[in-house]
């Protein structure tokens, strides 16, 4: 029973869930709290199944935000900036200050995901990745550490990354989906082209994953990140499973702050915040549109594939009927040139899903998290709003006692006295994190611009050289042809 | 695929296309390929001086098309050098049948009926994309617009050429194009009040159809004496089979093509939305590739297009003519069966000493049909198969060139794009 593997996802591919609890992990990767979870498991699935897909297409990220963890762990000090000024908060900082924090510290690190080794048999068995980073970096203890990694891994990390970070406004990149159907068909042994495709589809994007979380200059220095990448044990984490106990207070939780979302209406103080939302807005919708197109063309492509090779069986077919040799020869070199074409079909529509319409993916899901760091902000001032509130009212009730019997109430004035101060304390550390936030926003907002600049360039000009590469074997192929074709006579 | 010269505007209840328009686009490579010469393209045929037919104009309305017929001739039975009618498709339809009901011509590979023009798909789409209207940008709807426009045309084009291929193979042929209706329907300038079979006409031809399927099968089992014909009928069973398979399979692929470039366009429209949306370096990625692929989509579909002409068209005509030939094997073998009954009705006869005479004289004349569609059609065959190979090379020569020609474009295209992409970064 204490061997469950992650298999239990309930829907494929829609979100992980892992729960945001800091469960501490002790070396045997042995989790207290396990055998509870697996019996609620069983009866909540039936249940839950429906639960799960209500829930919107929201990034996982929103999940660590909206429990009521404990308080997020503060990212190593030297990062804090100093205290800003309220002024300096709503008008466009200078973003020199904050390239300067940026210069990189010579960013050298190349990470491979490669080598799918199934391990065990049945329903327990898993794919282990092999994970390659090479570096100069003197971050690292070796300039190549090699290590074997499984899925609920890389979950694990991100999970930890989430619970650090998120909170806190910084972007951190989201892990590949899980997905049941995939999984399932790899563990019970089927060797087909489907399944391998999977495989190949996850690798490269745990590939992905992997050097995005690794740009990061905050993410990079991460303990956990170190270890996962150069530590050859890692405990188990057993709690990327999908359906938790935690998981389904989650689940519930999301659906009401959901409904709350819609009744916190921010006024927002700063154009930038409210630009930059409208901006993502409109990029999300664009992306999704031209991810939806470019999956249509990539099945159409495969169609073609297929197609072609199903014309070329039956021009050879033509050709061994003719009863004229030169043409028969010549139907028979169509039928080979065809061939050779359907190859290219199905490498270009490769291209177009691995290079392009994953990118797409990618950042949809990114795009994601950006919304939600956002929604983090919103949550910040309200708590803020709040302490306030609070506030204003200690100090009323502090003037009301005030006014009357001075003397008799001495104890009553002390204890509202402490209590006010409490909450002015509260007040400032709200508006610190406010501001913290915001400034951390900008920040991480500048960082992802830029990435995804390099990121769409690279794609795209790689893309454009898979197509030229296209033409050029097209055009070596049909000047072959030709001359059989006017060989006859 | 022939297309004829430029004619009038084509008006069509949705959308009016004009043929003229040959500016449009990359309209002018559907014309710039053909040769002026010899026109008919499927088949290879020796333009006769005597007597020479094309179609100078079409006009596509409502549900049907009008072709003007137009013949140049020296020949003495006619009226004038030169002339011009207008035709409709029931009128070659019921040309094709007369020759098929003439036994004269039982010898003879008969020219395959042009099939109906048919643009039910396409107008079918037009309707779509105009009920579609409000879910899409305006730029969107019209680059779809353009491109049925397009299609349409094409599909135009199509029927034009396959009626004038028609036309051309009888004219060519040395005893068909003596044909008296043949010389009515080039000349006679009224409508020639042909109607379309009705029901009982169509259920009658469908039971003539069962019953010569039916009697085919019989006769094909009857095996020839003449090697020739013993070959060519095992040849041309399997040949008409693998060309249907072919013609199949080619329609299947050039509509995946079709499809991918529809794609293409989508994601081109997309980035180019991108692009203005953008306000990062990558901005001008976008509209760069966004036009680039407009531009590729554009040669994809030509690519679509062409080689549905080269290829698809191709063996579709030849599925037809196949058929024909194997329509003329079935006369012949009806007529070899047909003797063999004769001369077994006349040994009958002579034993039996009764209707000797009758028997001899029917035994006569089944011999000389037997004989007569023997030879011409041995020559018919032997026709078929030059003209047959010749159409192939042609029009694989002319794929392999066209595709080329594409491919090499579009590499530029590609490879322009792709230096001042990265001059940029």
């Amino acid at each position: 029973m204490a061997e469950q593997t992650d298999y239990r996802e309930p829907e494929p591919g829609r979100g992980e869930e892992f729960s945001p609890e800091a469960e501490p992990l002790n070396s045997n990767g042995q989790n207290s709290l396990l055998e509870e979870e697996e019996e609620e498991e069983e009866e909540g699935e039936d249940l839950f199944t429906e639960a799960t897909e209500e829930v919107s297409l929201d990034s996982p990220e929103r999940d660590v935000l909206l429990s009521d963890g404990p308080s997020p762990v503060t990212p190593p000090a030297s990062l804090i900036s100093p205290h800003l000024p309220h002024n300096h908060l709503y008008t466009h900082c200078s973003f020199d200050e904050m390239e300067e924090e940026d210069t990189p510290d010579l960013f050298d690190i190349s990470i491979l995901v490669s080598d799918p080794e199934k391990v065990g048999e049945g329903m327990n068995a898993y794919m282990a990745y092999k994970v390659t980073t090479q570096t100069s970096m003197s971050l690292f203890k070796s300039p190549q550490a090699t290590v074997r990694r499984r899925f609920s891994d890389f979950l694990g990390l991100h999970g930890k990354l989430a619970t650090r970070y998120l909170h806190v406004g910084y972007l951190v990149p989201p892990a590949p989906e899980k997905s049941i159907v995939g999984m399932t068909k790899v563990k019970v042994g089927k060797d087909d082209s489907s399944s391998n495709e999977f495989v190949e589809k996850r690798r490269a994007a745990l590939e992905r994953y992997l050097m995005r979380t690794a740009k990061h200059p905050v993410l990079l220095k991460d303990p956990d990140l170190l270890t996962f990448l150069e530590c050859s044990e890692l405990p188990r984490a057993l709690s990327t499973q999908a359906l938790s106990g935690a998981g389904i207070l989650r689940m519930v939780n999301k659906a009401a702050d959901a409904v709350n979302k819609m009744t916190i209406k921010m006024t927002e103080s700063d154009t930038w915040f409210e630009e930059k939302q409208q901006k993502f807005e409109n990029l999300d919708i664009q992306l999704r549109k031209l991810h939806c197109s470019l999956d249509s063309l990539v099945c159409h492509r495969k169609e073609l594939s297929v197609n072609t090779a199903l014309f070329a069986k039956s021009a050879a077919m033509l050709g061994n009927s003719e009863d004229h040799t030169a043409l028969s020869r010549a139907l028979s070199q169509l039928a080979e040139v065809e061939e050779k074409v359907e190859q290219l079909h199905q490498d270009q529509a490769g291209a177009d899903f691995y290079l392009l319409a994953e990118l797409l993916a990618d950042y949809i899901r990114l795009i994601g998290s950006v919304k939600g760091v956002f929604d983090q902000r919103v949550r910040l001032w309200q708590r803020l709003q709040d302490s306030l509130l609070l506030l204003q009212k200690k100090r009323d009730a502090e003037a009301k006692l005030h006014a009357n019997k001075p003397e008799k109430l001495q104890q009553a004035r002390d204890d509202i006295r402490e209590e006010t101060e409490e909450l002015e304390g509260k007040v400032q550390q709200g508006e610190r994190d406010f501001e913290q936030i915001s400034k951390t926003i900008r920040k991480e907002l500048f960082r992802f611009e830029k990435e995804r600049v390099t990121d769409f360039k690279e794609v795209i000009i790689k893309y454009l050289e898979s197509l030229v590469q296209t033409q050029q074997q097209l055009i070596k192929y049909w000047e072959a042809f030709l001359p059989e074709a006017k060989a006859i006579s | 695929m022939v297309a004829p010269r430029c004619g009038p505007v084509v008006v069509v209840d949705v959308v009016s296309v004009s043929i003229q328009q040959e500016g449009l686009d990359d309209g002018p490579d559907f014309l710039s390929e053909e040769d002026r010469g010899p026109r008919a393209v499927n088949v290879d045929l020796q333009t006769d001086a005597t007597l020479q037919v094309d179609i100078s104009d079409a006009l596509s309305e409502r549900d049907k098309v009008k072709f003007t017929v137009h013949t140049k001739s020296t020949l003495p039975n006619f009226k004038q050098n030169e002339f011009s009618v207008v035709r409709q498709h029931e009128e070659f339809i019921w040309l094709h049948d007369s020759f098929v009901e003439n036994e004269d011509y039982a010898g003879y590979i008969i020219p395959p009926a042009p099939p109906r023009p048919d643009f039910d798909a396409s107008r079918e789409k037009l309707q779509k994309l105009g009920e579609g209207e409000g879910s899409m940008t305006k730029e969107e709807f019209t680059k779809m617009k353009q491109e049925l426009e397009a299609e349409y045309l094409a599909i135009f084009k199509k029927t034009v050429a396959m009626h004038e291929v028609f036309l051309c193979r009888v004219a060519a042929h040395p005893v068909l194009k003596k044909d008296l209706n043949f010389h009515v329907f080039l000349e006679y300038n009224q409508d020639l009040s042909v109607r379309g079979k009705n029901k009982k006409e169509k259920l009658e031809d469908f039971f003539k159809n069962v019953v010569k399927s039916a009697d085919g099968v019989l006769v094909a089992g009857v095996k020839d004496v003449d090697d020739f014909f013993e070959h060519e009928k095992t040849f041309l069973l399997e040949y008409h089979n693998r060309v249907k398979d072919a013609s199949l399979k080619s329609d299947k692929m050039i509509r995946s093509h079709k499809n991918a470039a529809d794609d293409i366009n989508r994601i081109s429209s997309s980035l180019y939305t991108l692009g203005t949306q953008d306000s990062t370096d990558v901005c001008k990625f976008f509209l760069k590739v966004s036009e680039l692929l407009e531009k590729t989509r554009k040669i994809e579909a030509r690519v679509a297009a062409d080689e549905d002409l080269k290829l698809a068209d191709l063996l579709k005509y030849y599925l037809r003519e196949s058929q024909a030939a194997k329509d003329l094997l079935y006369r012949r073998g009806r007529a070899l069966v047909d003797y063999e009954n004769a001369n077994k009705a006349l040994d009958k006869a002579r034993s039996k000493n009764k209707d000797v005479l009758q028997a001899e004289t029917g035994q006569q004349l089944c011999c000389h049909k037997f004989e007569k569609i023997s030879e011409s059609a041995k020559q018919e065959l032997v026709d078929f198969k030059t003209r047959r190979v010749a159409a192939f090379r042609k029009n694989l020569v002319e794929l392999a060139e066209l595709e080329l020609k594409h491919a090499k474009g579009h590499l530029q295209l590609l490879q322009s794009c792709l230096g001042i992409l990265k001059g940029d970064t």
